[in-house]
C-alpha cells in the first residue's frame, strides 16, 4: 500500500485508449517507471487531479502485468470529465491499493468461472479474467456473459474478440439491449440472456454491473440452482478515505473501500440493502 | 492523592511551559482553545459548547500542497504536530470520546495526522462534581467521577485534588505546589458524584439489543420513520458530538497551488453519499437511521461492543427539533426499564 493513509504517490498517464463513447482505459505507471505499487483482482485505487476531485477505481489491469496499471474509466462527473481530457504525459495522483481482493488464490481456484458483466462492470472482473488467463493450469473452465446498450459500449471489445474468444477453454457470450446494424450476435438484456443460456449450478459466479443487472441476474442464477455462497459481486458507493475512517461507504458495520468491495451473496444478505 | 488552594489553579495553568487547551470563554459559548492570561476559565462547565475533539481531531487541517505546472505535479505534505501540549479539564465522557476516536484513527492503517498530535497530548481529566441534567455517561461504562487521564482533578471548593496516573501525568505534576493529602477525602467526593448522577432522568437506559447481533432488526424498525420527521438535517447534532469523525476531503485554489484538506462531515447531509447515480441514502429517514445505528449498533459490533455514544448530552443540548440519542434508545429499545 502507498506508504501514509490519505498521502498519495504520483502517477504518470502513458497511455489513452477510447473504448466506447464515454469510457476511456488510462495506462498509468510511476513517475520513474514500473507500477505505483502492486495488487491483487478486486482491488482499487484512488485517483485525484489536484483541485478537481478525487474518486476511488477499481483496478482494470491484471497484477500479472508487471508493467503498468490500467484504469477503465467511464464520463459521469467532474473528475471523470477532466481525466477523459487527459493526455498521455499527464501526472495524477494515486493511492491505494484498497479494499479486498476476489478470492483468486483461494476459493475461486480449482473452479470453472463464469463471469457476468454489464457495460462498464466489466472494469473490476477484466482483471479477474486476464490474472485467470496468466494462471490458466489453477482454474477450470472460463464463461463470460457480457452485455451492453450499443456494440460501441462494449469496452476493450478487440481484447475481447482477438484474444478471449480465440483461447481455448474460454466462452464468450456477448449480447446488446437493442437490435443495430452490424450485430449479429444475441440482443436483450444480461439477465434474460443468462436464463436464455442455462448454466449448470457449479462452479463460481462473478457479477458486476448497473444494481438493477446485479439483481436480476442474481435471481436468474438462483433460479437456475447456484447457491448464494457460489457468486460474487463487487460494489460501489461514495468514499473518501479509502480507509473505513471518513465514514460514508458503510452498509451495515461493514466499510465497502476496507471490508469490500468484493462480496459473497450469502454475506451482502446479511446486511441492510442500503446500496 | 495530592491537593492545591483552589487560587493556585490559574497559576499552575500559566507555568505549564508546553501550550495549554483548556475549556475557556468564547462569547457565548464555552470551548476549548489555547489558554493565555486574562482568559475566563470555565472548569464548572459540563457539556462544553465544543469539545477536545478539536484538538485531536480539528474542524479542518491541511494534509499536503500540490502545486501544478502544465502536465506536472509536486507535492508536499503537511507536517505533523510535533509540538508537546497538554489539554486541561476534560471530562469522563469526552475522555471516552477520545477512546472512540482512537480506535477509528488509530486502526490500521493509522492516521500519521491524528496519531502525532494524540502521541504529544498530555490530558488532564476533570472529575464531574455537578452532573448536568442532560448527562447519562454510565449507561456506556463512564463514571463521571474517575475520568481515565493522564492527571485527575476533583474540584473540592477550597481546593482541588490531584493524582496522576501515568508517566506523562506524573511529569507534568512534578512542579505543581501540591501537598499530600487524604485518599479518604477523594472517595467522598466520588461517592457525592454518584448519588448526584443516579437522581438524574437518564442515569439509567436499557440497552438491550443495541449489537451487532440485532443489527437488521434495529435496522428495519419501522420506528425510525417517526422518529427522524422532524430532523431538518442540519447537522448541529454530529458537529457537538465529540465522537463523530466522519470527514470529507476537499482541494481549494491558494492561487499558488492546490491545498488539500480535511473537514468534518455529516452523515446527516443530504449530499454525504451522493455519486453520480443517486445517492443510497436519499431521505431524512436514512440518514437519520444512520447516525444512530453507527453509534449504537455498527460501531459496537465492530469495535468490541464499545458504543460510539458516550452520553455527554450535547445533542440533547444543541437539537433545534429537540431530537437526540435518547429518544432513539427509548424507542428502539427492549423491556420496560425506559419508561
Amino acid at each position: 500500500m502507498t506508504k501514509e493513509t490519505l498521502v498519495p504517490v504520483l502517477g504518470i498517464v502513458t497511455d489513452v485508449r477510447v473504448d466506447t463513447p464515454d469510457v476511456k482505459t488510462f495506462r498509468v505507471n510511476a513517475v520513474d517507471g514500473g507500477k505505483c505499487f502492486e495488487h491483487m483482482p478486486g482491488q482499487c485505487a484512488m485517483l485525484s487531479i489536484p483541485g478537481v476531485g478525487e474518486a476511488m477505481f477499481s483496478i482494470t489491469s491484471s497484477p500479472t502485468n508487471k508493467e503498468f496499471m490500467e484504469f477503465s474509466i467511464k464520463k459521469c462527473g467532474c473528475l471523470t470529465n477532466w481525466l477523459h481530457q487527459m493526455d498521455v504525459g499527464q501526472m495524477i495522483t494515486v493511492r491505494g491499493p484498497y479494499g479486498n481482493a476476489f478470492p483468486v488464490e483461494e476459493d475461486l481456484k480449482g473452479q470453472d468461472l463464469l463471469f457476468i458483466a454489464g457495460g462498464i462492470g466489466l472494469a473490476p472482473l477484466r482483471s479477474v479474467i486476464n490474472y485467470v488467463r496468466a494462471n490458466r493450469e489453477n482454474y477450470g473452465k472460463v464463461r463470460i456473459v457480457y452485455g451492453s446498450r450499443t456494440k460501441e459500449d462494449l469496452v476493450d471489445y478487440p481484447e475481447i474478440v482477438n484474444e478471449w474468444c480465440q483461447e481455448a477453454g474460454i466462452e464468450v457470450f456477448l449480447t446488446i439491449d437493442q437490435a443495430q446494424e452490424g450485430w449479429d450476435g444475441h440482443v436483450g438484456f444480461v439477465p434474460a440472456y443468462v436464463t436464455e443460456l442455462g448454466f449448470d449450478p457449479h462452479g463460481r459466479v462473478l457479477v458486476c454491473g448497473p444494481p438493477i443487472m446485479i439483481k436480476f441476474t442474481t435471481q436468474a442464477l438462483l433460479e437456475m440452482g447456484f447457491d448464494k455462497t457460489q457468486i460474487y459481486t463487487t460494489m460501489e458507493l461514495r468514499m473518501k478515505c479509502g480507509v473505513g475512517k471518513c465514514g460514508r461507504c458503510n452498509i451495515g458495520d461493514q466499510y465497502v473501500c476496507k471490508d469490500g468491495p468484493v462480496f459473497r451473496f450469502d454475506q451482502l444478505g446479511e446486511l441492510p440493502a442500503e446500496y | 492523592m495530592r491537593k492545591f488552594a483552589a487560587d493556585q489553579l490559574t497559576k499552575i495553568i500559566s507555568s505549564i511551559s508546553t501550550p495549554v487547551y483548556a475549556p475557556v470563554e468564547d462569547g457565548s459559548m464555552v470551548v476549548y482553545d489555547r489558554y493565555e492570561d486574562g482568559m475566563t476559565l470555565r472548569l464548572d462547565k459540563v457539556g462544553t459548547d465544543k469539545t477536545p475533539k478539536d484538538i485531536l481531531f480539528p474542524q479542518w487541517e491541511n494534509l499536503m500542497h500540490f502545486r501544478m505546472e502544465g502536465k506536472t505535479i509536486q507535492l508536499t505534505e503537511e507536517e505533523r504536530a510535533k509540538e508537546d501540549y497538554v489539554i486541561f479539564g476534560v471530562r469522563a465522557c469526552d475522555i471516552q470520546a477520545i477512546k472512540v476516536l482512537d480506535r477509528v484513527f488509530l486502526a490500521d492503517p493509522i492516521d500519521t495526522y491524528y496519531a502525532a498530535r494524540r502521541e504529544h497530548g498530555t490530558i488532564v481529566g476533570l472529575a464531574c462534581g455537578e452532573p448536568a441534567k442532560s448527562c447519562f455517561c454510565k449507561n456506556f461504562g463512564v463514571d463521571p467521577a474517575k475520568p481515565d487521564a493522564d492527571v485527575v482533578l476533583w474540584p473540592a471548593g477550597d481546593c482541588w485534588y490531584c493524582e496522576a496516573y501515568t508517566d506523562k501525568g506524573r511529569a507534568l505534576m512534578e512542579s505543581w505546589p501540591t501537598e499530600a493529602a487524604d485518599e479518604a477525602a477523594v472517595e467522598t467526593i466520588k461517592a457525592e458524584i454518584a448519588v448526584k448522577y443516579d437522581a438524574l432522568p437518564f442515569a439509567k437506559l436499557n440497552l438491550n439489543g443495541f449489537d451487532g447481533d440485532h443489527l437488521m432488526e434495529k435496522f428495519d424498525s419501522p420506528k425510525w420513520k417517526k422518529l427522524s420527521m422532524p430532523c431538518l438535517g442540519c447537522g448541529s447534532c454530529t458537529f457537538a458530538c465529540p465522537t463523530c469523525q466522519c470527514y470529507d476531503i476537499r482541494d481549494y485554489d491558494t492561487g499558488n497551488g492546490i491545498q488539500r484538506y480535511r473537514c468534518w462531515d455529516s452523515c446527516m447531509y443530504s449530499d454525504f453519499t451522493l455519486m453520480a447515480h443517486g445517492t443510497n441514502r436519499p431521505t431524512q429517514v436514512e440518514r437519520y437511521r444512520q447516525r444512530f445505528m453507527h453509534k449504537l449498533v455498527y460501531f459496537p459490533s465492530r469495535n468490541d461492543g464499545m458504543y460510539s455514544c458516550v452520553g455527554c448530552g450535547r445533542c440533547i443540548e444543541k437539537c433545534p427539533m429537540n431530537l437526540n440519542i435518547v429518544k432513539v434508545i427509548k424507542a428502539l429499545g427492549e423491556g420496560d426499564s425506559n419508561d
